[in-house]
Protein backbone atom coordinates (compact mmCIF):
# COMPACT_ATOMS: atom_id res chain seq x y z
CA UNK A 1 0.00 0.00 0.00
CA UNK A 2 2.77 2.33 0.98
CA UNK A 3 4.85 1.67 -2.13
CA UNK A 4 1.35 2.32 -4.38
CA UNK A 5 0.91 5.66 -2.52
CA UNK A 6 4.47 6.72 -3.44
CA UNK A 7 4.21 5.53 -7.33
CA UNK A 8 1.11 7.87 -7.25
CA UNK A 9 2.72 10.80 -5.68
CA UNK A 10 5.49 10.60 -7.83
CA UNK A 11 3.75 10.47 -10.79
CA UNK A 12 1.79 13.44 -9.94
CA UNK A 13 4.60 15.21 -9.33
CA UNK A 14 5.74 14.48 -12.71
CA UNK A 15 2.94 14.97 -14.31
CA UNK A 16 2.74 18.78 -12.68
CA UNK A 17 5.63 19.02 -14.48
CA UNK A 18 5.14 18.20 -17.67
CA UNK A 19 1.88 20.77 -17.52
CA UNK A 20 3.53 23.32 -15.84
CA UNK A 21 6.29 22.95 -19.15
CA UNK A 22 4.27 22.98 -21.30
CA UNK A 23 1.98 26.12 -20.10
CA UNK A 24 5.82 27.67 -20.49
CA UNK A 25 6.45 26.54 -23.63
CA UNK A 26 2.96 27.92 -24.88
CA UNK A 27 3.33 31.59 -22.86
CA UNK A 28 6.48 31.26 -24.55
CA UNK A 29 5.75 31.13 -28.07
CA UNK A 30 2.74 33.24 -27.70
CA UNK A 31 5.04 35.90 -26.39
CA UNK A 32 6.94 35.80 -29.68
CA UNK A 33 3.72 36.39 -31.93
CA UNK A 34 4.09 40.18 -32.25
CA UNK A 35 0.63 42.21 -31.48
CA UNK A 36 -0.97 40.85 -34.64
CA UNK A 37 -4.11 41.02 -32.96
CA UNK A 38 -6.12 44.46 -33.17
CA UNK A 39 -6.88 44.95 -29.75
CA UNK A 40 -4.01 45.28 -27.30
CA UNK A 41 -3.87 42.52 -24.44
CA UNK A 42 -5.83 39.89 -26.97
CA UNK A 43 -4.47 36.81 -26.95
CA UNK A 44 -4.89 33.26 -27.50
CA UNK A 45 -4.10 32.51 -24.45
CA UNK A 46 -3.08 28.74 -25.65
CA UNK A 47 -1.48 28.16 -21.83
CA UNK A 48 -5.05 27.77 -20.96
CA UNK A 49 -5.57 24.88 -23.10
CA UNK A 50 -3.24 23.18 -20.25
CA UNK A 51 -5.21 24.86 -17.46
CA UNK A 52 -8.38 23.34 -18.78
CA UNK A 53 -6.40 19.77 -19.14
CA UNK A 54 -5.55 20.19 -15.80
CA UNK A 55 -8.78 21.28 -15.00
CA UNK A 56 -10.63 18.08 -16.35
CA UNK A 57 -8.29 15.63 -15.90
CA UNK A 58 -6.38 16.42 -13.08
CA UNK A 59 -8.83 18.28 -10.70
CA UNK A 60 -9.37 21.75 -9.45
CA UNK A 61 -6.93 22.22 -7.34
CA UNK A 62 -4.24 21.06 -9.74
CA UNK A 63 -5.32 23.42 -12.13
CA UNK A 64 -5.31 26.49 -9.73
CA UNK A 65 -1.75 25.44 -8.85
CA UNK A 66 -0.54 24.74 -12.13
CA UNK A 67 -1.60 28.30 -13.42
CA UNK A 68 0.04 30.15 -10.25
CA UNK A 69 2.88 28.15 -10.79
CA UNK A 70 3.26 28.99 -14.45
CA UNK A 71 2.26 32.57 -13.98
CA UNK A 72 4.64 33.31 -11.54
CA UNK A 73 7.47 31.21 -13.76
CA UNK A 74 6.30 33.23 -16.48
CA UNK A 75 6.88 36.35 -15.08
CA UNK A 76 9.76 36.15 -13.46
CA UNK A 77 11.49 34.64 -16.92
CA UNK A 78 10.03 36.83 -19.81
CA UNK A 79 7.95 39.64 -18.02
CA UNK A 80 8.17 42.27 -14.73
CA UNK A 81 6.02 42.89 -11.33
CA UNK A 82 3.34 44.57 -13.20
CA UNK A 83 3.16 42.02 -15.98
CA UNK A 84 3.03 39.67 -13.43
CA UNK A 85 0.21 41.36 -11.37
CA UNK A 86 -1.99 41.92 -14.52
CA UNK A 87 -1.51 37.83 -15.54
CA UNK A 88 -2.27 36.32 -11.83
CA UNK A 89 -5.55 38.84 -12.03
CA UNK A 90 -6.46 37.31 -15.68
CA UNK A 91 -5.68 34.23 -14.18
CA UNK A 92 -6.74 33.64 -10.91
CA UNK A 93 -10.04 35.02 -11.67
CA UNK A 94 -10.53 33.03 -14.85
CA UNK A 95 -9.56 29.88 -13.56
CA UNK A 96 -11.94 30.37 -10.04
CA UNK A 97 -14.71 31.04 -12.77
CA UNK A 98 -13.88 27.88 -14.64
CA UNK A 99 -13.73 25.69 -11.28
CA UNK A 100 -17.20 27.18 -10.39
CA UNK A 101 -19.03 26.09 -13.73
CA UNK A 102 -17.64 22.97 -13.80
CA UNK A 103 -18.57 22.31 -10.03
CA UNK A 104 -22.14 22.76 -11.28
CA UNK A 105 -21.74 20.10 -13.55
CA UNK A 106 -24.05 21.78 -16.47
CA UNK A 107 -21.78 22.97 -18.81
CA UNK A 108 -19.72 21.68 -22.00
CA UNK A 109 -16.22 22.50 -22.05
CA UNK A 110 -16.44 24.94 -24.66
CA UNK A 111 -18.14 26.90 -22.21
CA UNK A 112 -16.62 26.73 -19.44
CA UNK A 113 -13.72 27.70 -21.52
CA UNK A 114 -15.44 30.89 -23.01
CA UNK A 115 -16.27 32.40 -19.57
CA UNK A 116 -12.68 31.59 -18.84
CA UNK A 117 -11.95 34.04 -21.91
CA UNK A 118 -14.03 36.77 -20.95
CA UNK A 119 -12.90 36.66 -17.30
CA UNK A 120 -9.46 36.74 -18.28
CA UNK A 121 -9.69 39.69 -19.87
CA UNK A 122 -12.19 41.51 -17.18
CA UNK A 123 -9.45 40.08 -14.40
CA UNK A 124 -6.54 42.65 -16.54
CA UNK A 125 -9.22 45.52 -16.84
CA UNK A 126 -9.91 45.56 -13.50
CA UNK A 127 -6.26 45.92 -12.28
CA UNK A 128 -6.00 48.47 -15.20
CA UNK A 129 -8.46 50.74 -13.70
CA UNK A 130 -7.16 50.47 -10.56
CA UNK A 131 -3.09 50.76 -11.33
CA UNK A 132 -3.81 53.55 -14.04
CA UNK A 133 -6.63 55.40 -12.53
CA UNK A 134 -8.68 55.23 -15.04
CA UNK A 135 -12.35 54.62 -15.78
CA UNK A 136 -12.41 55.47 -19.80
CA UNK A 137 -12.15 51.57 -20.39
CA UNK A 138 -15.78 50.64 -21.70
CA UNK A 139 -14.67 50.55 -25.25
CA UNK A 140 -11.69 48.48 -24.34
CA UNK A 141 -13.89 46.53 -22.21
CA UNK A 142 -16.29 45.86 -25.13
CA UNK A 143 -13.29 45.02 -27.42
CA UNK A 144 -12.14 42.69 -24.75
CA UNK A 145 -15.23 40.92 -23.81
CA UNK A 146 -16.11 39.65 -27.29
CA UNK A 147 -12.29 38.42 -27.85
CA UNK A 148 -12.31 36.59 -25.02
CA UNK A 149 -15.92 34.65 -25.76
CA UNK A 150 -13.96 34.20 -29.06
CA UNK A 151 -10.69 33.17 -28.06
CA UNK A 152 -12.21 31.30 -25.13
CA UNK A 153 -14.39 29.35 -27.48
CA UNK A 154 -10.63 28.47 -29.84
CA UNK A 155 -9.24 27.16 -26.85
CA UNK A 156 -12.38 25.73 -25.79
CA UNK A 157 -12.57 23.42 -28.97
CA UNK A 158 -9.27 22.80 -28.37
CA UNK A 159 -9.11 21.52 -25.05
CA UNK A 160 -12.38 19.30 -25.46
CA UNK A 161 -10.57 17.09 -28.19
CA UNK A 162 -7.94 17.26 -25.93
CA UNK A 163 -9.67 15.85 -22.70
CA UNK A 164 -11.71 13.86 -25.04
CA UNK A 165 -8.51 11.80 -26.37
CA UNK A 166 -5.55 12.07 -23.92
CA UNK A 167 -6.53 8.51 -21.77
CA UNK A 168 -6.78 9.49 -18.18
CA UNK A 169 -3.91 6.95 -17.37
CA UNK A 170 -1.50 9.92 -18.65
CA UNK A 171 -2.48 12.19 -15.37
CA UNK B 1 -9.64 6.14 -13.26
CA UNK B 2 -12.66 8.10 -11.46
CA UNK B 3 -12.90 10.74 -14.20
CA UNK B 4 -13.05 7.97 -16.88
CA UNK B 5 -16.69 8.37 -17.67
CA UNK B 6 -16.92 11.85 -16.83
CA UNK B 7 -15.05 13.76 -19.95
CA UNK B 8 -17.06 11.29 -22.07
CA UNK B 9 -20.84 12.31 -20.20
CA UNK B 10 -19.91 15.48 -20.38
CA UNK B 11 -19.72 15.53 -24.33
CA UNK B 12 -23.80 14.19 -23.93
CA UNK B 13 -25.39 16.57 -21.80
CA UNK B 14 -27.69 18.58 -23.50
CA UNK B 15 -26.67 21.84 -25.02
CA UNK B 16 -29.80 24.06 -23.09
CA UNK B 17 -27.66 25.39 -20.50
CA UNK B 18 -24.65 26.09 -22.63
CA UNK B 19 -26.85 27.83 -24.91
CA UNK B 20 -28.43 29.73 -22.17
CA UNK B 21 -24.76 30.19 -20.81
CA UNK B 22 -23.71 31.93 -24.22
CA UNK B 23 -26.91 33.78 -24.88
CA UNK B 24 -26.57 35.08 -21.78
CA UNK B 25 -22.96 36.70 -22.46
CA UNK B 26 -23.55 38.05 -26.09
CA UNK B 27 -26.26 39.91 -24.64
CA UNK B 28 -23.98 41.67 -22.09
CA UNK B 29 -21.74 41.97 -24.81
CA UNK B 30 -24.30 43.81 -26.52
CA UNK B 31 -25.12 45.95 -23.44
CA UNK B 32 -21.67 46.85 -23.08
CA UNK B 33 -21.86 47.65 -27.24
CA UNK B 34 -24.97 49.69 -26.81
CA UNK B 35 -23.68 51.64 -23.80
CA UNK B 36 -20.28 52.85 -26.01
CA UNK B 37 -22.55 53.57 -28.64
CA UNK B 38 -24.94 55.76 -26.81
CA UNK B 39 -22.44 57.34 -24.56
CA UNK B 40 -19.71 57.59 -27.40
CA UNK B 41 -20.29 60.82 -28.13
CA UNK B 42 -17.31 62.77 -30.52
CA UNK B 43 -15.48 64.11 -28.13
CA UNK B 44 -14.06 67.73 -27.44
CA UNK B 45 -10.73 67.17 -26.34
CA UNK B 46 -7.97 64.65 -25.70
CA UNK B 47 -6.27 63.90 -22.14
CA UNK B 48 -3.30 62.95 -21.66
CA UNK B 49 -2.06 61.87 -18.30
CA UNK B 50 0.71 59.80 -16.77
CA UNK B 51 0.93 57.55 -14.31
CA UNK B 52 -2.66 58.64 -13.00
CA UNK B 53 -1.96 62.01 -13.39
CA UNK B 54 -3.22 64.42 -16.09
CA UNK B 55 -0.52 65.92 -18.07
CA UNK B 56 -2.06 67.70 -20.65
CA UNK B 57 -5.58 68.64 -22.53
CA UNK B 58 -5.32 69.11 -26.30
CA UNK B 59 -8.39 70.28 -28.59
CA UNK B 60 -9.28 67.48 -30.24
CA UNK B 61 -9.86 69.71 -33.70
CA UNK B 62 -6.50 71.38 -33.74
CA UNK B 63 -4.14 69.01 -35.54
CA UNK B 64 -0.52 68.69 -33.61
CA UNK B 65 1.93 66.48 -32.60
CA UNK B 66 2.42 65.66 -28.72
CA UNK B 67 5.71 63.86 -27.03
CA UNK B 68 4.43 62.26 -23.97
CA UNK B 69 6.94 61.26 -20.81
CA UNK B 70 6.11 58.63 -20.15
CA UNK B 71 7.61 56.58 -17.07
CA UNK B 72 9.62 54.24 -18.85
CA UNK B 73 10.17 56.09 -22.49
CA UNK B 74 8.19 58.63 -24.09
CA UNK B 75 5.05 58.42 -26.24
CA UNK B 76 4.37 60.75 -29.52
CA UNK B 77 0.76 61.19 -29.96
CA UNK B 78 -0.88 62.88 -32.94
CA UNK B 79 -4.23 64.88 -33.63
CA UNK B 80 -4.94 64.79 -36.78
CA UNK B 81 -8.15 65.86 -37.90
CA UNK B 82 -10.45 65.37 -34.91
CA UNK B 83 -8.71 62.19 -34.32
CA UNK B 84 -5.69 60.91 -32.27
CA UNK B 85 -3.22 58.23 -32.45
CA UNK B 86 -0.08 57.40 -30.84
CA UNK B 87 2.57 57.46 -33.84
CA UNK B 88 5.26 56.06 -32.09
CA UNK B 89 6.15 54.95 -28.46
CA UNK B 90 9.25 53.75 -26.38
CA UNK B 91 8.05 50.84 -25.23
CA UNK B 92 8.44 47.08 -25.59
CA UNK B 93 5.47 45.47 -26.91
CA UNK B 94 4.26 49.24 -29.05
CA UNK B 95 0.75 48.30 -28.48
CA UNK B 96 -0.69 51.40 -27.73
CA UNK B 97 0.69 52.31 -31.73
CA UNK B 98 -1.47 49.60 -33.17
CA UNK B 99 -4.39 50.76 -30.71
CA UNK B 100 -5.45 52.79 -34.04
CA UNK B 101 -6.73 55.97 -34.06
CA UNK B 102 -9.52 57.28 -31.19
CA UNK B 103 -12.27 60.39 -31.48
CA UNK B 104 -14.74 59.59 -29.69
CA UNK B 105 -15.62 60.08 -26.16
CA UNK B 106 -14.68 57.65 -23.41
CA UNK B 107 -12.24 55.93 -25.94
CA UNK B 108 -9.12 56.15 -24.70
CA UNK B 109 -4.88 54.46 -26.05
CA UNK B 110 -2.99 52.89 -23.27
CA UNK B 111 0.24 52.25 -23.19
CA UNK B 112 0.92 50.24 -19.86
CA UNK B 113 4.32 49.90 -19.95
CA UNK B 114 4.74 53.76 -19.62
CA UNK B 115 1.65 54.28 -17.57
CA UNK B 116 0.37 56.35 -20.25
CA UNK B 117 -3.17 57.00 -21.08
CA UNK B 118 -4.79 59.35 -23.58
CA UNK B 119 -8.47 59.54 -23.25
CA UNK B 120 -10.61 61.43 -25.53
CA UNK B 121 -13.25 63.75 -22.93
CA UNK B 122 -16.14 65.49 -23.68
CA UNK B 123 -17.65 69.34 -23.01
CA UNK B 124 -17.13 68.86 -19.55
CA UNK B 125 -12.90 68.38 -18.40
CA UNK B 126 -13.75 65.95 -16.22
CA UNK B 127 -12.67 66.91 -13.05
CA UNK B 128 -9.81 64.51 -12.39
CA UNK B 129 -8.94 65.93 -8.85
CA UNK B 130 -9.17 62.26 -6.80
CA UNK B 131 -5.28 61.66 -6.48
CA UNK B 132 -4.03 58.14 -6.45
CA UNK B 133 -3.75 56.47 -3.46
CA UNK B 134 -0.82 54.56 -3.47
CA UNK B 135 0.66 52.59 -6.81
CA UNK B 136 0.81 48.50 -5.82
CA UNK B 137 4.48 47.89 -7.90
Amino acid sequence: MKKEKKGIKTKKIASYGIMIALALVFSYVESQIPAFFAVPGMKLGLTNVVVLLALYKMGNGSAMAINILRIVLVSAMFGGPSAMMYSLAGGLLSTVVMILLKKTDKFRIVTVSVAGGISHNIGQIIVAVIVLNTTGIAWYLLMLWFTGMVTGAVIGVLGAELVKRLPDKLF
Amino acid sequence: MLYCGEAVMKEKKSLKQDIILISAFVLIGLLILLFVFFTGQNGKSVEVSVDGKTVGLYDLNTDRKVEIQGLNGKNYLVIENGEAYMEKAECPDGLCVNMGKISRQGQSIICLPNKVVVKIVGDEAEESSDDIDIIVK
